[in-house]
């Protein structure tokens, strides 16, 4: 009906924008959908863990339904072309979890513990949400973004290394990758990703040029010109620095990754892929070689099951226990709120799909592994839209990060990667996180929209 | 550019088809052998989550599973020590014993034959309930038997010879199943280790496992039967009687009890050597007869033969490769034989059901959780170690053991009893082990008995199979009887 409706309009005022595109309206349905989802998770979680459905349910599902409706309204108005699965496929995810946070608290009242995660993590969602609102209200274009390049490049610098700072800088759990002001913590690494996509967008359209320029061969193969690899070895440099002061390999390795696949689409040279990657790897293993931390993290990727491991402080151990929880889940999972994912080390964060795949099986997890590569391919296709480089280079290196981090951390947690301490996007309890990806959700719906735009004019 | 980000798509693509194969190969290949992992408590805390069926001991639980609101959903709880070596117990890091293990599949209800009560429950959302098992154990006999063993160590089994059901198994000292099924697994380690600990050990059921016993002259009815049923002897054959017997190639004599003549005469009767429980006749019935013959009775009886019961019980041993001074001692029970008292209770059975063994069984009944019936034992034969002429004999033979001879104290009044008491020598210096087997009444056997006391009953070598292990028995067959 509403086809019909935008033929009319566009036919009696074709100058005038469509007011309600059919893209809005298949995202408003699918909102409700995902609400109605998110209540019976709850409701299920409820009547599972407390055999009744107190009132305090609407505190866990109201929120995050408004303030969607809010961001949907929103796009209505400023960018009504806007991708119309991103923002439901991100309130599912982020709705889900949730809901399991949500349940793991539960578990853990039931235990008399008191380090409760599920309100931080719905009032994060509404700062989160109204963070990509505002991207959304105040971004007209994101080629506006071209504009702050280097002060992206600062930013992003200074957000990363500002946990190795004295005084503001945190250690949690071994790695320092956080700033606390008073009880407040916040991991700033994740914010840095928005400011570095933007920088590398930006860098590499201007210089996309140069660095594609043919330099001398060797064995057949075109060697960038010296001044070239600057850059690179500065963003190398960088990435070691993360791995090697804030012990974490999984955000080195994001950034690193990042920066690598932006490079390449930037220049279609796979010179520097192997090159980056090839240096990273050497890093990284001469960094294993002096950091226990490095090595003991191989060891246990490699043999969790192997007792001394298991047994080593900093060892398998929670490892195990996440995939004990996945077979325990088995197929179909033990459904919400009647498995024991409270028995896994930092459940409701680092391991939130052992937790999942735990209670939805396996089937789940491939539901919400789907919900990603969703997400993950209307970003690309967003990318594919646009005609204009930094567009395109904005599109991919926001797709490619949630796509390496979803890799890096779900891997982690099944053994296809050693186990790094990288937040599962959308899911896992933390703040940092949820903002962050919330904010590139915005972004994206930002971009997609001029990219509609453009393929129809 | 377009040709790049293809690429990219693809490396994508494959990065979430690697994570799509590793939680394939974690929950849908590989969760079996997880959940065996020893370190993974999820399956410890599974077993907690289904309601276990009761253990029913005439119509009354002594076991059943009742709402825990901690982590685990129910509770294990029994009623009172004399259960407890029949139920064994359902501990949280301590294992399972007992019928809690032997009887695991139909108490959580994952026997085949509540494959369409687990489809119901898939269905309906509802936790499976497990099945309840009833037991053939007569609690008014349990108790008699309890309380006449007092406050000696050892253990008494009483079996329906006809049907092999048993209606009693005692074994002292007991314990308290409550306290290794508390949910604190700190307290329950204690619990245990305290237990495991105890002098008296008391979590053995020594009715069935445990160190073995050393049989003594209830031996001498396994070789009366081989006596008869060889057709060398017959309960009239004339023994050489002497006041002591040298056995073969050594220096040892061999004396009786008391170190008397048996019956006072130069010879003596197969009858009168089994009513004065002679060890010099014995010893020369037993290595003419041979370690063979001996060893092949005993078999039948069911020596060194695997059986559940459906507990398992520790096969009785009967040696082999003995030279003839060995056979000699063996023929007495002593030597290297070893028993258990649900082996002797068997040999009395036998004799008393004319012959036929039968299986010794504890389980009369499983229900479903809805009380349909899911198994019911049928009496089954277990062999057929002697005739019936030869089971006529030995009855005889052992009614006159009780009426007129040294196992006197299992007479009872207007009740002609069948018995055969015991007096085990062990080590050196060591208290003996006291025994008394037997059935009645004799012309209609309902109860078949064996009764073993420890440590000499607390009179180290002082103590008599007629005077302390007899009366518990009679106690005991006096109950069945209703005398």
């Amino acid at each position: 009906m509403s086809a019909v409706n935008n033929q009319v309009s566009a036919m009696t005022s074709p100058r005038i924008r469509r007011v309600v595109p059919r893209s809005r309206n298949i995202e408003g349905a699918l909102l409700l959908f995902v609400a109605g989802i998110n209540a019976f998770e709850l409701a299920q979680i409820q009547l599972s863990a407390i055999q009744i459905l107190r009132s305090d349910f609407w505190l866990y599902w109201l929120p995050l339904a408004f303030a969607s409706l809010v961001v949907h309204m929103i796009l209505r108005r400023k960018a009504s072309e806007a991708d119309s699965l991103l923002l439901p496929i991100g309130v599912f995810l982020n709705g889900l979890g949730i809901a399991e946070i949500y349940r793991l608290d539960l578990a853990k009242q039931a235990a008399q513990a008191t380090d409760l995660f599920a309100v931080k993590q719905v009032i994060w969602t509404i700062v989160a949400l109204a963070a990509a609102a505002a991207v959304i209200w105040f971004v007209k274009s994101h080629l506006a973004l071209r504009r702050y390049v280097f002060i992206a490049m600062v930013v992003g610098v200074v957000l990363l290394i500002s946990p190795m700072l004295p005084v503001i800088g945190r250690n949690i759990n071994g790695a320092q990758l956080w700033i606390g002001i008073g009880p407040l913590t916040f991991q700033p690494g994740e914010l840095a990703k928005i400011a570095l996509v933007v920088f590398f967008a930006g860098y590499l359209v201007s210089r996309s040029d140069s660095l594609a320029v043919v330099g001398r061969k060797v064995f057949g193969v075109h060697i960038p010109r010296a001044r070239e690899l600057g850059p690179i070895l500065g963003i190398w440099l960088l990435s070691l620095l993360v791995l090697v002061l804030q012990r974490d390999l999984g955000t080195s390795l994001l950034y690193f990754g990042l920066f690598l696949v932006m490079i390449y689409v930037a220049t279609g040279r796979a010179v520097y892929v192997v090159t980056g990657l090839s240096m990273f790897i050497a890093g990284a293993l001469v960094a294993g070689r002096f950091m226990s931390y490095v090595a003991g993290r191989f060891d246990a990727w490699l043999n969790p099951f192997d007792q001394a491991r298991y047994d080593a402080v900093g060892g398998s151990y929670q490892l195990v226990q996440g995939i004990f929880g996945l077979g325990h889940g088995g197929i179909f999972g033990t459904g919400l709120g009647g498995g024991l994912p409270q028995l896994v080390p930092l459940a409701e964060s680092d391991f939130i799909i052992t937790s999942l795949g735990e209670e939805l099986g396996m089937v789940g997890l491939f539901a919400v592994l789907i919900c990603y590569v969703l997400l993950i391919s209307r970003g690309m296709r967003i990318s594919f839209t646009h005609q204009d480089d930094f567009s395109k280079l904005l599109a991919v290196g926001f797709s490619f990060v949630i796509a390496l981090q979803c890799f890096i951390v779900i891997g982690g947690v099944t053994r296809v990667v050693p186990l790094t301490g990288l937040t599962t996007p959308l899911l896992a309890a933390g703040g940092s996180s949820l903002l962050a990806n919330w904010i590139i959700i915005g972004l994206l719906l930002r971009i997609s929209d001029s990219g509609n735009k453009r393929g129809e004019a | 550019m377009n040709k790049e980000l293809k690429r990219v798509s693809i490396v994508i693509a494959l990065m979430f088809l690697s994570l799509f194969v590793s939680t394939t190969i974690i929950q849908g290949v590989s969760a079996d052998a997880l959940s065996a992992d020893q370190r993974n408590t999820r399956t410890v805390y599974d077993s907690y989550k289904v309601q276990r069926g009761d253990i029913l001991v005439g119509g009354q639980p002594i076991a059943q599973s009742i709402k825990s609101d901690d982590l685990f959903a129910y509770k294990r709880k029994y009623t009172g020590a004399q259960y407890a070596a029949i139920t064994g117990f359902f501990s949280l890091f301590n294992g399972q014993t007992g019928l809690e293990s032997a009887s695991n599949d139909y108490l959580t209800g994952k026997n085949s034959s509540q494959f369409f009560e687990r489809i119901n429950a898939l269905f309906s959302g509802n936790s499976v309930i497990g099945g309840s098992v009833e037991l053939t154990i007569d609690p008014r006999i349990q108790k008699v038997a309890w309380d006449a063993l007092g406050k000696l160590k050892g253990a008494v089994v009483a079996i329906d010879p006809s049907t092999g059901n048993i209606i009693a198994m005692v074994s002292k000292p007991g314990f308290d199943a409550n306290l290794l099924s508390v949910h604190s697994s700190a307290q329950a380690s204690a619990n245990y280790k305290k237990l495991l600990g105890d002098a008296g050990n008391p979590l053995i059921n020594r009715a069935i496992t445990g160190d073995l016993y050393a049989p003594g002259s209830v031996f001498k009815l396994v070789v009366s039967s081989a006596a008869l049923e060889s057709g060398l002897f017959t309960p009239e054959s004339k023994i050489n009687n002497p006041l002591k017997f040298k056995l073969p190639g050594t220096t040892t004599y061999v004396q009786n009890s008391g170190e008397g003549r048996c019956g006072g005469r130069s010879t003596v009767s197969l009858a009168d050597a089994l009513r004065f429980s002679c060890n010099v006749p014995f010893a020369q019935v037993g290595i003419q007869l041979g370690q063979d013959r001996i060893a092949q009775q005993a078999s039948l009886f069911g020596f060194g033969k695997n059986l559940r019961v459906p507990l398992y019980v520790t096969p009785s041993t009967y040696p082999a490769g003995m030279d003839d001074a060995q056979t000699g001692l063996s023929a007495f029970g002593q030597f290297d034989v070893r028993v258990t008292p649900l082996q002797i209770a068997m040999v009395s059975a036998a004799i008393a059901n004319h012959g036929t063994l039968m299986k010794p069984n504890l389980i009369s009944n499983v229900l479903s959780s809805n009380l349909a019936s899911l198994y019911q034992p049928q009496p089954t034969e277990f062999s057929k170690p002697i005739s019936k002429s030869t089971a006529d004999l030995l009855t005889k033979m052992m009614v006159g053991a009780v009426s007129s001879g040294v196992s006197n104290n299992g007479q009872i009044k207007g009740v002609s009893v069948a018995g055969k008491t015991g007096t085990a020598q062990n080590a050196v210096g060591a208290p003996y082990t006291l025994w008394f087997t037997g059935f009645a009444p004799s012309n209609n056997p309902k109860v078949a008995i064996a009764v073993v006391v420890e440590d000499g009953g607390g009179m180290g070598q002082n103590g008599r199979g007629n005077t302390l292990a007899a009366p518990i028995a009679r106690k005991v067959m006096q109950a069945v009887l209703h005398k």
